[in-house]
């Protein structure tokens, strides 16, 4: 799995742009000799079809960057950012377009910034993507309007249990996934790569009319706020301290079946896990169980340090626990008792 | 409706997400009145009484309430909480709360530098009276949830309480499944998960295809001292709701509840609600698009501990609601 999340998380997939990760894992299920299919938007379905109830295991795999807005006269391109914080891409590499055309986002050095300049941070309409062209023509030979931005990090083994990239939101989520789809499961199991999850869960809200579950789970990076400064509740996840198990987020509250049925998976199969201790942000959660009928999510997370920037960190044993403990819920089959 | 069957509807927990227990209350006093009561996925609760007609009408009231829930318990004891639904952390602070499991708590917040008035929810801290993170583990863990400690408190032609906001509808439609006559399909239904987003009332719309939709909220007043300027009181009459956040409801569905009012003699208010959605937004938008309206009972100081009412506007909204079920035409939108 860790070769696997090595790979999905070099890819460069920005919302809306996701092809390259698509096509990786269309390849891994091909090997596995999974049928799959792909929607008008982009989402990547497998259906292992099974009796009994219908479950959907998701993961999305888009990340955050940015996009082409224009060129400049002088060859620099403007570009507009999603879930990004502009004090985050400064000074960054990164790379445009399906060409990979390398590019620096710069910034004014600190000799030439007044007192003013210096304390104020900059806003993304006040950044460009510099690729070395001489002037706009020059640029538009390489690069054009509506080609994504993406961050360029490798992968990298930090310690001993800790992953450096760039996308562990949500490549985790996809490598899980794909592990999961080795084994077989008594249900009638829909596995869904979502598209343009972080402009809005905009590939699952089109997914879920397709696998139309009764029961959903949804695997995910998030947040890991265990820094010096932040206090025990400010934290969300601790990394390191295993999966985290949902109650609450800005989309969904679990249901306490749900919620329950979850920790005691965990705890029946000796799997460390937290709470996800907030109650903002969202997942495709959020749009799967509200759609159709209704459905029953759970969520399960790797609290990722740093999370949408460049670099962010996850703990090896939480992926590795994270993926046990969905694999032990959907092995347990209780689904009825979540219904 | 009695005084107490009415307290024990408003003051049952339930906060969202957790409607299990409220759930049981209402299915216990609308099953002797309905051909079928059941719950969905989600958890709302569905009473379906049959008509003749072929229509089908589906009326909504939610059944949960905000509250709090527990993100973390520190070394001392103390809870520390987010808001479940639109919860006014400067308004929590100095009240009482209680667990679905009955554990009794105090709401206050870190005393440093700044007034209540500037405190925000992760300033805010729960005292369940435990003297270590063992001893408050023993009562409550991360993740539950809990409610302002109901006060039920009849006034006059008034009446106060922390849970007005939904569950004085809830006692409506409890009320009205007891005395409506209507030769429709008639789903009376008590949502799920409203105060974070309407979450409930589209997935049970989705599985019931009403003909119409009518909900059950309360609603803004402009007669308090400086309040906003709306045009609604109390004691003048349910409101038939013209638009809020999250719906502008057809003209013919406010017609045809206006004439059912004027009909039957029954005193209504129009309202304009600049801020607030209601279920009426996740009805109308459900599948192909459904007639939807919205009968408000006008409520001073929503989403707090002492929201309050006029308990003449809810009898009135009772019959207004029973005079719409009566109707044989249906609007179309």
């Amino acid at each position: 799995m860790l070769g696997r999340l090595e790979q999905l998380t070099n890819i460069y997939g920005v919302s809306g742009d996701e092809g390259r990760v698509r096509k990786y894992l269309k390849g891994a299920l091909d090997d596995m000799g999974l049928a799959h299919k792909t929607d008008a938007m982009g989402n990547l379905i497998v259906h292992k079809a099974g009796k009994g109830r219908r479950v959907m295991v998701c993961a999305h795999m888009d990340e955050v960057g940015m996009i082409v807005r224009g060129v400049l006269e002088n060859g620099l391109l403007a570009y507009e950012a999603a879930g990004l914080d502009p004090r985050v891409v400064i000074s960054k590499r990164v790379a445009v377009g399906r060409d990979d055309v390398p590019g620096v986002i710069g910034a004014k050095a600190i000799h030439l910034q007044n007192r003013e300049e210096f304390k104020r941070a900059l806003a993304h309409d006040e950044l460009y993507v510099d690729i070395g062209a001489k002037d706009r023509a020059d640029a538009l030979k390489y690069v054009k309007p509506g080609d994504r931005i993406c961050f360029t990090t490798k992968f990298e083994r930090l310690g001993e249990d800790i992953v450096k990239a760039k996308a562990l939101d949500d490549r985790v989520g996809c490598a899980i996934l794909l592990e999961l789809l080795k084994n077989d499961y008594e249900c009638d199991l829909w596995a869904v790569f979502t598209v343009q999850e972080e402009l809005g869960l905009r590939g699952a809200k089109a997914a879920v009319w397709t696998a139309a579950p009764d029961v959903a789970l949804v695997l995910e990076g998030t947040t890991a706020n265990d820094m010096p400064k932040a206090k025990e509740h400010e934290y969300v996840t601790r990394m390191g301290h295993g999966p985290a198990v949902t109650f609450m987020d800005g989309g969904t509250v679990a249901r306490p079946r749900m919620f329950k049925a979850l920790q005691q998976t965990a705890k029946e199969a000796g799997i460390p896990y937290q709470f996800r201790q907030g109650s903002r942000g969202g997942t495709d959660g959020g749009a799967i169980n509200k759609a159709l009928d209704g459905c029953v999510v759970g969520g399960i997370s790797v609290g990722c340090r740093y999370i949408h920037s460049p670099a962010s960190l996850a703990s090896v044993s939480d992926i590795q626990n994270a993926y046990l403990l969905a694999h032990a819920f959907l092995q347990t089959k209780k689904f009825d008792e979540v219904l | 409706m009695d005084t107490k069957t009415l307290e024990t509807i408003l003051t049952t927990y339930g906060p969202t997400g957790h409607e299990d227990r409220i759930s049981s209350v209402l299915r216990d006093l609308v099953a002797p009145y309905a051909d079928e009561v059941y719950n969905d996925k989600l958890g709302n609760l569905i009473a379906l009484k049959r008509g003749v007609s072929g229509k089908k009408i589906m009326l909504s009231a939610h059944m949960d309430q905000i509250g709090l829930v527990v993100v973390a318990i520190d070394e001392k004891g103390f809870l520390r909480v987010a808001n479940v639904g639109g919860v006014n952390a400067p308004l929590s602070a100095g009240h009482q709360v209680v667990f679905e499991n009955g554990t009794r708590g105090a709401v206050y917040f870190e005393r440093n530098e700044k007034g209540v008035g500037e405190v925000k929810m992760n300033n805010l801290f729960v005292d369940i009276g435990a003297e270590s993170r063992e001893e408050a583990e023993k009562l409550v863990n991360v993740g539950d949830m809990c409610v302002f400690a109901g006060r039920f408190a009849l006034m006059g032609n008034r009446l106060s309480c922390s849970t007005l906001d939904d569950r004085i509808c809830c006692a409506a439609l409890v009320e009205a499944i007891q005395k409506a006559r209507s030769e429709h399909d008639v789903y009376y239904v008590f949502t799920v998960q409203e105060e974070v987003g309407l979450r409930g009332a589209g997935t049970a719309a989705y599985a019931i295809e009403p003909d119409l939709g009518i909900s059950l909220d309360v609603t803004g007043t402009g007669d308090v001292p400086e309040a906003l300027p709306m045009a609604v009181e109390l004691g003048k009459g349910p409101t038939v709701k013209v638009m809020d956040s999250s719906v502008i409801v057809p003209p013919a569905v406010r017609r045809f509840m206006e004439n059912a009012a004027a009909e039957a003699g029954i005193p209504f208010q129009r309202e304009v609600l600049r801020g607030g959605g209601t279920d009426t937004g996740a009805v109308q938008r459900t599948r192909g698009g459904v007639p939807a309206g919205c009968i408000s009972i006008g409520t001073r100081y929503i989403h707090s501990p002492v929201e309050t009412c006029d308990m003449r506007d809810y009898e009135n909204a009772v019959k207004l609601l029973c005079a719409c079920l009566e109707r044989k035409e249906l609007p179309i939108a």
